[in-house]
């Protein structure tokens, strides 16, 4: 069993959102770079729990990025992981990454692709469904569950106002959220062990981006919090009613 | 040319995502100059032909039952044939649980551009340039797509459903299934709840609720105003309530008409989720609560208190009993 996990660098949650650039371009000043949320706690998280139980299973990261990646790399190599490959880019979009990745995939042979079922910076929720296009293979979205049997794997995945049980032969992509695993802390046999690990840094290979961002704004200020009187909600009904005209 | 929108449904019932992304294509289409069509895959309750009045000519259905469940493989391959055949320059869809299913592999397959989460109409004086929610719902990105063609999923709830008259003339399409890979085994539907991406009000809880026993009289008031219920992160980790209400930047982000937040303290990670809400409502006994920063309404106060009289004026304004 081979896995490759998708892996992405965004800011902090906690991080302020500003551009320069006249803003072109995301201000990285000052922030913090974390592991997405969704490719760590979901995405590794369960690849780490199925290697826990196969111990025959090889995990590979994999990410598209210039060398302030390897700090998060680094990371996610003390959660666990064999080796992690680098496509030495900058990404322009989705269509962009996971031509990349694709290329990386399609040498490694692997059986399972994982990826978070987002990032948190641009919430594209592309790169999986684009990565299993290229390579043909079947895209499970939005999972909540993995289970695998031999070379049949079992997920539920979440639909409009539900969720649907599939069943579906390796090999495969899937695009993974909460329900998947929980969130764990490296430990320190961990965070030693990944300074060894392999990073390979590979070369991107000439492909065209479908969209090219063009500018960042922010949303428009609020224009001040009306308090209303905690004895008076007829007054806040009221407001909402004839004021806001929401209820 | 044309502009092609998916049109979706679950349990014979067209979406409503789907008429905001019918009204969206409409108005993109008359905007390009060209026609409206949809394209719907399974079978649903109602007569197709009155879609028409949300400005679309055609639509091209395949009518095998076997579609009313979300097979995203063959789903994919449909409206690539569709969208090839009927000379499609745009593919619009809604950025739901579908959407994600099916957008990335569509766009990949077909070399289209795509922009998922689209907040607005297009910009059509330079190129084509599309504007999307980014750091979820904290900015907004201006995206160019640069292929001949083009695929928008429109964000839930930030396109009004628009009515006209007309009536739309169903193709009915003829396309071989072919088994997908992926085999549906069950499906299970969480029935008498709003679902949340699609409520124009939604009223969620946090920690200041102090445990699940007292969600009563939330769901009551959410009850009253046809609203679903969500939560903040600590909560859904807490297991007062299920993961699938929790809002915020790792959870589901919304942008209802109405955001009511009781006992939500409004953590930069909450906001994320749901400062795209047309108008917020905070309720919170810290008046140091940085949320009501971002709030429209604010009231300091025990929510247990505040929401049985908040309950009461509401059913007074409603006429209930």
């Amino acid at each position: 069993m081979k896995i490759l996990v998708c892996i992405s660098k965004t800011p902090d949650t906690t991080a302020k959102i500003a551009f320069t650039d006249n803003n072109r371009k995301f201000g990285t000043e000052g922030i913090q770079w974390i592991l997405n949320p969704y490719d760590e706690w979901y995405a590794l998280v369960r690849a780490i729990e199925i290697k826990e139980k196969d111990p025959s299973a090889i995990i590979h990261l994999v990410t598209v990025g210039g060398a302030d990646c390897d700090q998060v790399i680094r990371k996610a190599l003390a959660l666990g992981g064999e080796e992690a490959i680098r496509i030495n880019t900058e990404p322009t979009d989705s269509f962009f990454v996971a031509s990349q990745i694709a290329s990386v995939a399609k040498e490694g042979n692997y059986d399972l692709i994982m990826t978070g079922k987002e990032t948190i910076d641009f919430n594209g929720a592309s790169v999986g469904g684009m990565l299993a296009a290229l390579l043909g293979m079947p895209f499970v979205s939005l999972a909540a569950k993995l289970e695998l049997e031999g070379t049949t794997a079992t997920l539920i995945r979440e639909i409009e106002g539900g969720e649907e049980t599939v069943e579906v032969k390796l090999p495969l992509v899937v695009g993974c959220q909460k329900g998947m695993a929980e969130q764990r802390i490296p430990n320190m046999k961990g965070i030693m062990g990944a300074r060894s690990k392999p990073l390979k840094v590979v070369e991107s290979h000439p492909t065209e981006s479908l969209t090219e961002v063009i500018s960042f704004e922010l949303p428009p200020a609020k224009k001040g919090v009306k308090m209303i009187s905690s004895d008076n909600p007829e007054e806040l009904v009221k407001l909402l009613h004839e004021e806001a005209k929401v209820i | 040319m044309s502009v092609l929108i998916f049109i979706d449904h679950t349990e014979g019932q067209i979406k409503k995502t789907s008429l905001e992304a019918l009204s969206y294509g409409a108005a993109l289409g008359k905007s390009m100059g060209v026609p409206a069509e949809g394209i719907l895959l399974g079978t649903v309750g109602e007569d197709l032909s009155t879609l028409g009045k949300y400005g679309i000519q055609k639509i091209h259905q395949v009518s095998s039952e076997s579609l009313n469940q979300l097979d995203s493989e063959q789903f994919i391959r449909i409206i690539s044939t569709v969208a090839a055949s009927s000379g499609a320059t745009v593919i619009v869809l809604s950025h739901t649980n579908t959407g994600r299913a099916i957008a990335p592999g569509l766009s990949a397959q077909l070399k289209a551009g795509l922009v998922t989460g689209a907040t607005s109409l297009p910009d059509l004086t330079h190129g084509f340039q599309v504007k999307k929610n980014v750091f979820s719902g904290k900015a907004f990105c201006t995206v160019a797509i640069k292929t001949p063609l083009k695929i928008i999923s429109l964000n839930p709830n930030t396109y009004p459903v628009v009515v006209g008259e007309g009536t739309a003339e169903i193709i009915s399409e003829n396309i071989a299934l072919t088994p997908s890979a992926t085999q549906i085994k069950s499906v299970s539907m969480v029935s008498g709840e709003i679902p949340l991406t699609e409520a124009e009000i939604v009223v969620s809880g946090g920690r200041g609720m102090k445990g699940p026993e007292n969600w009563g009289p939330l769901e009551e008031l959410a009850k009253l105003l046809h609203a679903a219920t969500a939560c903040s992160r600590p909560v859904a980790d807490a297991g007062w309530r299920p993961h699938h209400e929790h809002v915020g930047q790792t959870g589901i982000a919304i942008a209802p008409n109405l955001y009511i937040a009781i006992g939500i303290s409004g953590a930069i990670q909450h906001l994320a989720g749901v400062n795209r809400s047309k108008v917020i409502v905070v309720i919170n006994k810290d008046p140091e609560a940085p949320f009501f920063k971002s709030a429209d309404y604010g009231m300091v106060g025990d929510a247990f208190e505040i929401l049985p009289k908040l309950i009461a004026a509401v059913k007074k304004l409603k006429g209930v009993a």
